[in-house]
């Protein structure tokens, strides 16, 4: 089998004397969806935050491509290829939407601040193919009426598509989608279901996401992880995971 | 919706604003060559502290509006910027102009190494921080170790320099187009800056450090560099202000010019590069007026005692603030889509 994009190995994360994580392995192949469930507090933002260098784990190491990420400092993650979103929408709320998507091209650039004073012909190639990029993901995500608006004062949904398309800017091969259905109404996340999929299949991206809601993480994801009070109780297709009894002990609470 | 304050209509409004201030300024000696007369010295004189002031403004508004640090003791940068052109002219005998690149780097220097212990230091805590600055640097400029060369309380006595190239102008008037000339290299750089990728690092890092970190902005690094080019852009104005006032003195630096550069910067306009003219503009006038007003209201009302010009000075500020809380240039921002708006119905 071929080698894992990404590979969490026995992971621990200790805050003080709690333990977020307890040595919790699991792999994500190259162009799957994989979603990682379990209920509130199971550590699963808690690991995201340690894929996007936000946390060091207290033991264990995550592989991408095969090296380690905790060697890397946090603002040479995206560099490496991992984009993502997060939990509340953190987007850039005094910038545009195009801006705020320019951003995402940032570690795909370079030019510096004095080339960037001097505005280089260099720098304003460079800005020329970050719009593109970005023009060409407002229409991906069906921005278009939103281009010149300032983030902050947009309805929460299309926040949600503008922090989609900004990690995508970077064109990413790891795609870290943190609770992306969460404040969104039944028709909204059936509009997400599609926008993941075509994400993974035109953007040529995989994605990681963490997700409570259920019948979105069954029907999108090729691999489930599911974890509870830090550990991973369960690793299959979804409907392995559907029917593990630890799973439905998790979810439902039947007595041990 | 009030969420809308700098869509690029907005800011396009403003900007046709700043133009009008540099033809201005440009028309300004001429009119003096024209209509000759004693005053025009002194419009001339206000106009480029307006520039003077405006470039430490937009110095302050790199750091505080776009990149979100705060910054009260900018007035040491100023000073630090102003002596470093009077010790190089006075004991090196260095060419005006050419003490420029040495300020800029003596600045950059200073404002990139308080950048670091800045990290550390969040808001309230920043300011604090920054304040001991504009309480110390005067004092330490009035040193005797070092009076030497900074002229201890007296200060130090500048020449002004002649037109190069035989240009039919007085030295006070080469020496506003010397300060129009920088003034303008420095606002297109910083334009230039803000809208390419260094500048929208600046201002995703004030919106939310942690996404900018995400989207692989160093955000250390950006934050001690943008707190350099800060000093650097303020330093220059204290350099500009020694050549053409040609006098440096540690108290005219003292804490009233730091809190001046941020009354300037909230009056202009917080994040707006045309706020920042703004607000130089509003410094040089505000001084103007209300000692002129407080002479007014003594002779007018027939009062035994002065007005206190800073009390004026207070009102029209809180006044200003009222009426336009998002600064001039913001309130400007909110006129202009507002006719817009009238004439698209």
């Amino acid at each position: 089998m071929q080698e894992p994009l990404l590979s969490v190995r026995d992971v621990t994360v200790r805050f003080g004397g709690v333990v977020a994580l307890d040595e919790v392995s699991f792999d994500v192949h190259a162009g799957q969806i994989v979603g990682l469930i379990g209920p509130n507090g199971a550590g699963k933002t808690t690991l995201f935050n340690c894929l996007s260098r936000l946390y060091q784990p207290s033991s264990g190491d995550i592989l991408f491509e095969g090296r380690s990420l905790l060697a890397i400092p946090r603002h040479r993650i995206a560099a490496e290829g991992i984009g993502r979103t997060f939990q509340n929408v953190a987007l850039f709320d005094r910038l545009t939407v195009l801006e705020n998507i320019m951003v995402g091209r940032h570690s795909q650039t370079q030019s510096s601040f004095l080339a960037n004073a001097l505005r280089l012909p260099s720098v304003v190639a460079e800005q020329k193919g970050a719009r593109d990029r970005a023009m060409e993901l407002i229409e991906f995500m069906e921005l278009r009426g939103y281009v010149d608006w300032p983030a902050g004062g947009l309805p929460f949904p299309i926040r949600k598509r503008v922090e989609l398309a900004r990690a995508l800017a970077a064109k990413p091969k790891l795609l870290l989608l943190d609770e992306p259905a969460a404040g969104l109404n039944h028709e909204e996340v059936h509009i997400l279901e599609g926008q993941i999929r075509r994400v993974r299949d035109t953007q040529d991206v995989t994605v990681l996401l963490v997700e409570h809601h259920m019948s979105l993480v069954m029907s999108v994801s090729d691999q489930v992880v599911t974890v509870n009070f830090g550990r991973k109780i369960a690793d299959g297709t979804p409907d392995e995971v559907k029917r593990h009894p630890e799973v439905i002990r998790a979810y439902l609470g039947t007595a041990a | 919706m009030a969420a809308i304050t700098n869509s690029w209509a907005t800011r396009r409004g403003i900007g046709a604003l700043a133009i009008l201030f540099w033809l201005a300024m440009a028309a300004l000696p001429l009119l003096g060559k024209i209509y000759p007369s004693e005053s025009f010295d002194y419009y001339m004189f206000m106009g480029q502290s307006m520039m003077v002031y405006a470039i430490a403004v937009l110095g302050l508004n790199l750091l505080t509006g776009f990149n979100g640090q705060i910054s009260l003791g900018h007035g040491a940068f100023f000073a630090l910027g102003a002596y470093v052109t009077a010790i190089l002219m006075n004991d090196g005998n260095w060419p005006y102009w050419t003490t420029l690149p040495v300020v800029a780097i003596v600045c950059f220097g200073a404002g990139f190494l308080f950048g670091f212990p800045a990290l550390k230091l969040e808001s309230h805590y920043l300011a604090l921080a920054t304040f001991t600055l504009a309480i110390a640097v005067p004092q330490i400029l009035k040193h005797k170790a070092i009076a030497g060369w900074t002229g201890g309380v007296a200060g130090l006595v500048l020449e002004k320099p002649d037109a190069p190239f035989g240009l039919p102008l007085s030295p006070d008037q080469w020496l506003f187009y010397f300060c129009l000339i920088v003034a303008m290299v420095l606002f297109w750089a910083a334009f230039n800056m803000l809208r390419g990728r260094s500048g929208r690092a600046m201002m995703a890092i004030r919106d939310h450090g942690m996404a900018a970190g995400t989207m692989g902005i160093d955000t250390s690094l950006y934050k001690t560099i943008t707190f350099g080019i800060s000093a650097l852009y303020t330093g220059l104005a204290g350099a500009l202000s020694a050549i053409t006032v040609a006098y440096v003195a540690p108290d005219s630096f003292a804490l009233p010019l730091s809190i001046a550069f941020l009354v300037g910067l909230v009056v202009g306009g917080i994040s707006s590069l045309s706020g920042c003219l703004i607000g130089g503009i509003f410094l040089v006038l505000v001084q103007n007026w209300s000692q002129s007003l407080s002479d007014w209201m003594k002779s007018t009302f027939d009062l035994r005692y002065d007005v206190p010009s800073w009390a004026i000075y207070g009102v029209l500020l809180l006044l200003l603030m009222y009426v336009m809380p998002t600064g001039v240039a913001g309130g400007c921002g909110r006129l202009y889509r507002f006719i817009t708006q009238r004439r698209a119905r």
